[in-house]
């Protein structure tokens, strides 16, 4: 480390008094510049960090938020043509138009009305950007948790109420278990598309891994060290979980006693 | 007992049943017959409204079956399905416990000693901590209708309980069933196996064109045949 800094304090030193550096020397200092004069490094560290957290945070609004809507709009088509329930026909309506607005727009237009207009006195801009990718994600998550209920053979619901079991007893005892096998993969991918997203919430000011990145690059003026830099991390970040989400669906499928 | 009165359902236009009476009296063995199609399913799904009648009433011991308090309804109603149906990601024991324990009929170790006992007497007490697709189709039906038998159940309702097994399945499924007759339980069963219409029920049913054309104790049912359909019926059956 101090004989980096030694190298670059003497590159840097002839490169301003006009000296000719060889391309490996000039890459050398633009690296340096980018990932540790400054301990710039520790600002990657901290989007990486963040970048995390958003992801959790915006995964479990997702997951909370579409599984209601799944469950609610599943209960909703479940019911007899005779006996509709008038709440839960408004609930599901509201959902339906909630599912197609996120669906229908672009996810950088939401994050802005969502920091430059619903919360635009507020400072926090990663957790509004958490939020809002919480609320996207939670569309899309609704309808894969949808698609794994209603692959759920029928007759197993008709089984649980023949049994005289209630309607939410089934679900929760029968159906959401066998739910859960299909859903899960789905549910991975949709981890890894929102660790990407993240760094769209810089947009509003959110301070992820990508925020870090244009932090220094607007210091150095010097680009490609910084965006190559977080593209590496981003794709180690995705081969990392690809990997494990690939190891926890081989477990599921020795445990799959169908 | 149940009374069934003017019992109607349709789909999207097409009327299946037109009006079905019956009176099915404790002890009974009731088997439904008739050509496909002709609406023998959707009557016994209708008794414990697992398809909801359009019109007409079902009563289980003068108490109406209805919408509302379906549920106590339904536990004193058992049924076995085509398909066996069982929850693939429980235990057989579990299957079998699951809806007692939960409906608070009785707690974990009595169910759990109510399943043994059941699952011994049809043979299959090793399997308790097995998953069903470990299981044969004969072994899933049986302990399927076991899983019903655990609910101290009224009346059990069969829905072509041996159409989806191998032909070396049945008989061990028709035996339970007949043992289970001969027990003195109320069956009311849907099959194409006419060998056990003939053997162990005391009425067979012949529903035709949305209505019940026959009511007859089966020797006189197979054996002095009025009704044209019937005939035609029974001579691509028999």
């Amino acid at each position: 480390m101090a004989y980096l800094t030694q190298q670059f304090e003497i590159l840097s030193a002839l490169a301003d008094n006009g000296g000719d550096l060889t391309a490996w020397q000039d890459g050398f200092l633009k690296f340096y510049r980018a990932f540790l004069a400054n301990d710039r490094w520790l600002q990657y560290i901290e989007g990486v960090g963040t970048t995390l957290v958003v992801t959790a945070v915006a995964l479990a609004i997702g997951v909370i938020l579409g599984g209601t809507v799944a469950l609610v709009r599943v209960a909703h088509d479940q019911q007899r043509p005779h006996h509709r329930n008038a709440l839960l026909g408004f609930v599901n309506g509201a959902f339906k138009v909630y599912v197609t607005v996120i669906r229908g727009t672009p996810m950088m237009v939401q994050l802005l009305i969502m920091g430059m207009v619903i919360f635009a006195s507020s400072r926090n801009f990663t957790m509004v950007g958490a939020l809002t990718l919480g609320i996207n994600s939670g569309a899309y998550v609704s309808e894969i948790i949808r698609g794994g209920l209603m692959a759920v053979d029928p007759g197993q619901m008709e089984a649980g109420r023949s049994l005289g079991l209630n309607y939410i007893t089934t679900m929760v005892k029968i159906i959401i278990p066998q739910a859960i096998r299909s859903i899960l993969p789905a549910l991975g991918n949709e981890f890894i598309v929102l660790l990407k997203d993240t760094s769209l919430i810089t947009v509003i000011g959110g301070k992820e891994l990508l925020y870090a990145a244009q932090g220094i690059y607007s210091r150095t003026y010097e680009c490609m060290y910084p965006l190559l830099g977080i593209a590496v991390i981003y794709l180690v970040l995705v081969m990392i979980f690809t990997w494990l989400l690939g190891k926890f669906e081989r477990r599921l499928a020795q445990s799959d006693r169908r | 007992m149940i009374v069934v009165k003017g019992l109607k359902k349709s789909y999207n236009g097409l009327q299946v049943l037109k009006g079905v009476d019956l009176t099915i009296n404790k002890g009974d063995v009731v088997v439904l017959v008739g050509p496909s199609g002709c609406g023998k399913s959707t009557f016994l799904r209708c008794l414990n409204r697992l398809e909801e009648p359009d019109e007409g009433t079902v009563t289980l011991d003068g108490q109406e079956v209805t919408e509302k308090g379906i549920d106590a309804m339904r536990a004193k109603m058992g049924m076995v399905f085509q398909h066996f149906n069982l929850f693939p990601h429980l235990t057989v024991k579990k299957n079998i416990t699951l809806a007692p324990v939960h409906l608070g009929l009785m707690d974990q170790a009595t169910a759990d000693a109510k399943a043994m006992e059941l699952l011994e007497r049809i043979g299959l007490a090793d399997k308790a901590d097995t998953y069903p697709n470990m299981l044969s189709g004969g072994q899933k039906q049986r302990i399927a209708i076991v899983r019903a038998l655990a609910m101290n159940p009224e009346v059990l309702l069969f829905d072509e309980p041996t159409s989806a097994l191998d032909p070396e399945m049945v008989g061990e499924v028709l035996e339970l069933m007949k043992e289970l007759a001969k027990g003195g339980m109320t069956m009311v069963v849907v099959t194409h196996e006419m060998g056990f219409a003939r053997e162990v029920a005391n009425r067979v049913i012949f529903i035709d064109e949305g209505v019940v054309k026959v009511d007859k104790p089966p020797q006189e049912f197979f054996s002095r045949i009025e009704n044209e359909r019937l005939k035609a019926f029974l001579s691509k059956v028999l």
